[in-house]
């Protein structure tokens, strides 16, 4: 029976929002539709704001159905979604901070992105004064424990963030995370922007999904242009996902298992990755392929020399994926360290609607290139692996079999390949649109509001969102040294949750 | 395990040849490196890389550094976890307004000789987010900046030519 069909007429439909419909709500059906969240019985995919509304977009996991729905905030406040289910905390705090609409009875209102430092505070609202007061982390009460306190600067090369951990000993008791660091204020600098630009910008909120979030905002501006991009646009579209799908993994297997100093996977998996770098470059000039997907097709067609460096890799890349597998699967003092490390309960990862490796190594068998799937994967035969254990070992091995399939799919895509144009001339219209991407971290949901050509308003919600919580749970009980291992096995990313 | 350590012990290095240092790079150098500071540091030079908002990209290509075929620390450079540690900071980001406050006291942490390199469009000018609420942009209205490396990202080799022309110039 559909959850979404009662609220959806209890409310009224926008005209021009696809592929899925939007309705705006009164409070009441608001509220009854956090309930059905916190219920179990609907998945929350993105919740944001805009000066004088609130919208949120869910999908009810039995129907697989999905739909947008929207409050009007006249005074300023929404009830809040964040009581009655947790994963909307944080996206209430940066509704708080960025467009200053607050939820009515939240338990934690801290700021979250303002960290206090812009000119002004509410920036994409009405602006008002920064935050004077400094951050509190929570308490924690409790003999004989200490506080790690650790970045936002880190040892390794990686992206700023907070670590607040609380220690019993070796054992960590609690992780409290403080982000925002890296935020650049995208969707401030979207408004307004060509589709073009806004594209740019959006295959920079975090540099390795770029095509993962080029070809999400494609979709989406598509969606509300109702165009459809030539077939062979799109199929070249997910080549280049995958590409950077099996680059991100192979990148990770080799990292996590430096995390527990077992460096030559590294050395071995870094030179795989660069191999795939080189031969993304070869085709599409680019070793990340950035700005290489934009709306209404590809900037660039793949270059025959492309193709060929793509056709001599593939066979070593899946010979040598293969013997680094054995080595991970063999060496017992690798396995002791990542199995049973870093624990996600399954029951966490469906309420947080977790995406990627996270949510599949805990049983959640969601990929949104199969439902609600999109071109070119509805042509393209592929299984989505999903494991029950939760831990970095099944985490791991989630990268592995997703590797074993992109490699695949990218043979079917080679030789399927459609000919014809790339790009399609885009119509200056208005429209609104909603994508689902999956990227190699997970489902990145982009929806946008197109005003005679130009973004009116975008918002980007990165998969980590509803991951970043779960490493708070995946930490505990484990010890400190295990961190980097557990941390690295998400691998979150700190710009696409910062904006 | 066996398998694998034979045939690196039996395959011909992964490793490149190092490329040269552009000579724009060098000259735009000449000043900021000066002469009795690159004694003193000899041919190696300890970099602490900091982020400072970028989208990550620029570190995917900082740690490409570290593999076999560009093979970084054979010329003398090497990361370090400290900024005590260091001689170079690497910042990428366009200065986040929320990073501020921690690069410049990574800075103040670092030891004088030190210099700054901006890798990166956006540590070198601001890039595509130079204009907004949230970023200083290019790393040069916080810090003083010795050298500027362009790209979205920079690929490692050119990384890897700035920081030889550190090293050299």
């Amino acid at each position: 029976m559909s959850l979404l069909i009662p609220l959806l007429d209890a409310g009224t439909q926008a005209p021009q929002h696809h592929p899925w419909p939007r309705a705006e709500l009164d409070r009441e059906a608001w509220t009854r539709l956090t309930l059905h969240l916190a219920g179990g019985e609907l998945d929350l995919l993105g919740l944001w704001g805009e000066p004088d509304r609130v919208h949120m977009a869910v999908r009810a996991p039995e129907t697989g159905e999905i739909a947008a729905f929207t409050l009007l905030c006249p005074v300023g406040t929404f009830p809040s979604v964040g009581l009655a289910h947790p994963p909307a905390i944080r996206l209430e705090r940066s509704i708080q901070d960025l467009f200053g609409l607050t939820a009515e009875g939240a338990e934690d209102t801290r700021h979250w992105l303002d960290h206090g430092a812009w000119p002004t505070g509410t920036p994409l609202g009405t602006p008002s004064a920064p935050p004077a007061h400094a951050y509190v982390f929570l308490p924690v009460h409790g003999d004989n424990l200490h506080e790690i306190p650790v970045g936002p600067v880190h040892a390794g090369i990686i992206e700023p963030g907070h670590f607040r951990f609380t220690a019993d000993g070796e054992t960590v008791v609690r992780l409290e995370q403080r982000l925002g660091y890296t935020h650049k204020g995208t969707e401030g600098l979207m408004q307004g922007a060509t589709l073009d630009h806004a594209g740019r910008l959006a295959g920079r909120v975090s540099g390795d999904a770029t095509v993962a979030y080029a070809a999400g905002f494609a979709r989406a501006a598509e969606a509300a242009l109702g165009l459809t991009p030539p077939p062979r646009a799109v199929w070249l579209r997910a080549l280049m996902g995958e590409i950077e799908r099996i680059a991100n993994h192979i990148g990770d297997f080799g990292a996590i298992c430096n995390d527990a100093s077992f460096a030559i996977m590294l050395a071995h998996c870094s030179m795989l990755r660069e191999r795939l770098l080189r031969a993304a470059d070869a085709c599409f000039g680019h070793r990340l392929m950035m700005d290489r997907v934009v709306p209404g097709g590809v900037a660039t067609d793949i270059a025959p020399a492309g193709v060929a460096a793509l056709h001599a890799l593939l066979p070593d890349f899946r010979e040598r994926l293969d013997q680094l597998v054995d080595l991970y699967d063999s060496t017992a003092s690798l396995l002791d360290r990542t199995v049973t490390t870093g624990f996600v309960k399954p029951e966490y990862v469906r309420r947080f609607a977790a995406g990627g490796h996270v949510g599949r190594a805990s049983g959640r068998n969601f990929d949104c290139r199969k439902t609600p799937g999109y071109a070119p994967y509805d042509a393209l035969h592929f299984e989505v692996p999903v494991l029950e254990e939760g831990d970095v070992n099944a985490r791991v091995w989630i990268r592995i079999h997703e590797m074993r399939t992109s490699l695949g799919l990218l043979n079917q895509l080679l030789d399927g390949l459609p000919s014809g144009p790339v790009r399609a001339e885009l119509p200056a219209g208005h429209g609104e649109g909603l994508s689902l991407t999956e990227s190699f971290r997970g489902d990145v949901l982009i929806w946008l509001r197109l005003r005679d050509g130009r973004v009116e308003r975008c918002h980007l919600r990165d998969p980590s969102w509803f991951q970043w919580p779960l490493l708070e749970t995946a930490v505990f009980g484990n010890i400190v040294a295990d961190f980097p291992l557990c941390n690295k096995s998400f691998n979150c990313s700190y710009s696409g949750a910062d904006l | 395990m066996r398998r694998t350590l034979l045939e690196s012990l039996t395959r011909r290095p992964a490793t490149e040849p190092a490329p040269v240092p552009d000579a724009a790079d060098l000259a735009a150098l000449a000043q900021a490196v000066d002469g009795a500071a690159r004694r003193r540091l000899g041919r190696s030079l300890a970099i602490r890389q900091v982020d400072a908002g970028s989208c990550n990209g620029c570190e995917l290509e900082i740690h490409a550094l570290n593999n076999p075929y560009y093979d970084l620390e054979r010329f003398g450079l090497h990361f370090v976890a400290s900024p005590r540690h260091a001689d170079v900071l690497l910042v990428t980001g366009p200065v986040t307004r929320n990073m501020r406050e921690a690069l410049e006291r990574t800075w103040h942490a670092t030891p004088e000789p030190k210099w700054v390199v901006a890798a990166g469009d956006c540590a070198a000018t601001g890039g595509l987010f130079a204009t907004s609420y949230a970023c200083h942009g290019a790393v040069d209205t916080i810090l003083p900046v010795a050298l500027r490396i362009a790209g979205c990202p920079p690929t490692p080799t050119a990384l890897l030519k700035g920081l030889l022309a550190l090293l050299q110039g």
